[in-house]
């Protein structure tokens, strides 16, 4: 997914003490997980050897009347450019990935917001997966009491089911269930002291939204994922008017929008966005099969795929209308 | 930059792609889809967009990202695209 020449960056997420550190430790004593940067704002308890570490305090820039996930953090940006600027002076060794740890407490959305926003941030690094742990002895009054948790799990590209080994295979079938309702998108990793093989966290197959049996209207005033279907070809202006007006209308109550358009060329185009920020959109060679429909998949609050769908069909028909 | 006015312009994820028919069609809905709160869009040189409304005061946005906080304030009251209003009247279309 990231772009050529740019180095990918993993965002590693997740509640106080969801045991992000644990399986970050893992991960970089593994093989495949060589010339990795880590920049973390929170440092944890496990030491990480052989490593570059770097530890960033929470500043924060709020730019213009910006929203509280439309915020820059300055100091994600000073590391990220002093690590390109300090390895070609030489200062440090080449690094070809990087991780980004963020603290426990974290909206990953300004983070993100960050990374695809700033110059001279997007010009060397590209997005790759936002991962989320998730800890199965705790998580699930976490995410009942913890509106941060819920975020972090809604952003989620890969999430990781910590602790599993500490609890009860009926808690670890609980938190799944939950966590399917909220991002049932992200790929599901469950880990014991942390061991996750990374190829399943930066590649793997993601659920196709049309094979997802979505309890909607249960959860309707809660967060839950929806999937819109629709049969014709979606027209990209009309549908950015649209998605630009609802994220400005409900967007404190939509935490993820994630899909894949038809928009009549050759391969679909692939939409994600995470609270008001949305990823530039990128379009594929191809499409997974012969199925053309677009899809998308709605996480949100209080918000019915009825009254979505209408919206979109009807501003598609006014675009059409007015072409 | 747009070396006229000095504008930064619009790299928003929204207006990428499709050029000057794709800004006309734009320009076309945002038409629609505002004067339902009586406000009208105009564009500026493809670069900008300034709305007004019917006293006649307007404001000048950079993309249609930022367009609906500004559109919003002009208007006086919540723009929401799943309003049911709105939708009856973009379905009347046809």
């Amino acid at each position: 997914m990231a772009d050529q020449g740019k180095h990918p960056i993993t965002l590693l997420t997740g509640f106080l003490g969801s045991g992000k550190t644990t399986l970050l430790s893992r991960l970089l004593a593994h093989p495949d997980m060589g010339e990795t940067a880590v920049i973390v704002n929170e440092l944890g308890e496990i030491p990480i050897d052989h490593h570059l570490v770097r530890s960033v305090d929470e500043r924060t820039v709020v730019l213009g009347r910006g929203c509280v996930c439309c915020v820059m953090r300055g100091d994600l940006a000073d590391e990220l450019r002093e690590l390109v600027s300090r390895r070609s002076r030489g200062e440090i060794p080449h690094f070809r990935r990087v991780v980004v740890e963020t603290s426990g407490l974290a909206d990953p959305a300004p983070v993100l917001y960050t990374l695809l926003t700033e110059s001279v941030v997007k010009h060397h690094f590209a997005l790759e997966a936002v991962v989320t742990t998730v800890d199965a002895v705790n998580g699930a009054g976490q995410l009942a009491r913890q509106p941060e948790s819920v975020k972090q799990a809604a952003a989620a590209d890969r999430i990781v089911l910590t602790k599993i080994d500490l609890t009860s295979s009926e808690d670890v079938a609980d938190i799944e269930q939950r966590i399917a309702v909220i991002n049932p998108v992200a790929p599901l990793l469950r880990a014991r002291f942390g061991d996750v093989e990374p190829a399943l966290l930066f590649g793997g197959r993601e659920p196709d939204p049309r094979e997802l049996e979505l309890a909607e209207d249960a959860h309707a005033d809660d967060v839950h994922a929806f999937c819109v279907l629709l049969d014709k070809e979606v027209d990209w202006t009309a549908f950015g008017v649209w998605l630009t007006m609802l994220l400005a209308a409900h967007g404190e109550h939509i935490l993820r929008v994630k899909g894949l358009l038809n928009v009549g060329d050759e391969g679909p185009l692939l939409l994600n966005g995470v609270q008001h920020i949305v990823h530039p959109p990128q379009h594929l060679d191809g499409w997974p099969d012969e199925d053309r429909r677009s899809r998308v998949v709605v996480i949100a609050r209080g918000v019915r795929r009825a009254d979505v769908e209408r919206s979109l069909a009807a501003f598609s028909r006014a675009a059409k209308a007015a072409a | 930059m747009c070396v006229l006015c000095g504008t930064l312009l619009s790299d928003h994820w929204a207006e990428i792609a499709g050029g000057r028919r794709a800004r006309d069609l734009r320009v076309r809905l945002l038409n629609r889809v505002l004067g339902y709160w009586g406000l009208s869009l105009a564009d500026w040189a493809g670069a900008i967009y300034t709305i007004r409304d019917r006293k006649g005061r307007s404001v000048v946005v950079q993309d249609v990202g930022a367009l609906w906080t500004s559109a919003e304030q002009l208007a006086g009251r919540p723009l929401d695209p799943l309003d049911p209003g709105l939708l009856a009247a973009l379905e009347a279309d046809g």
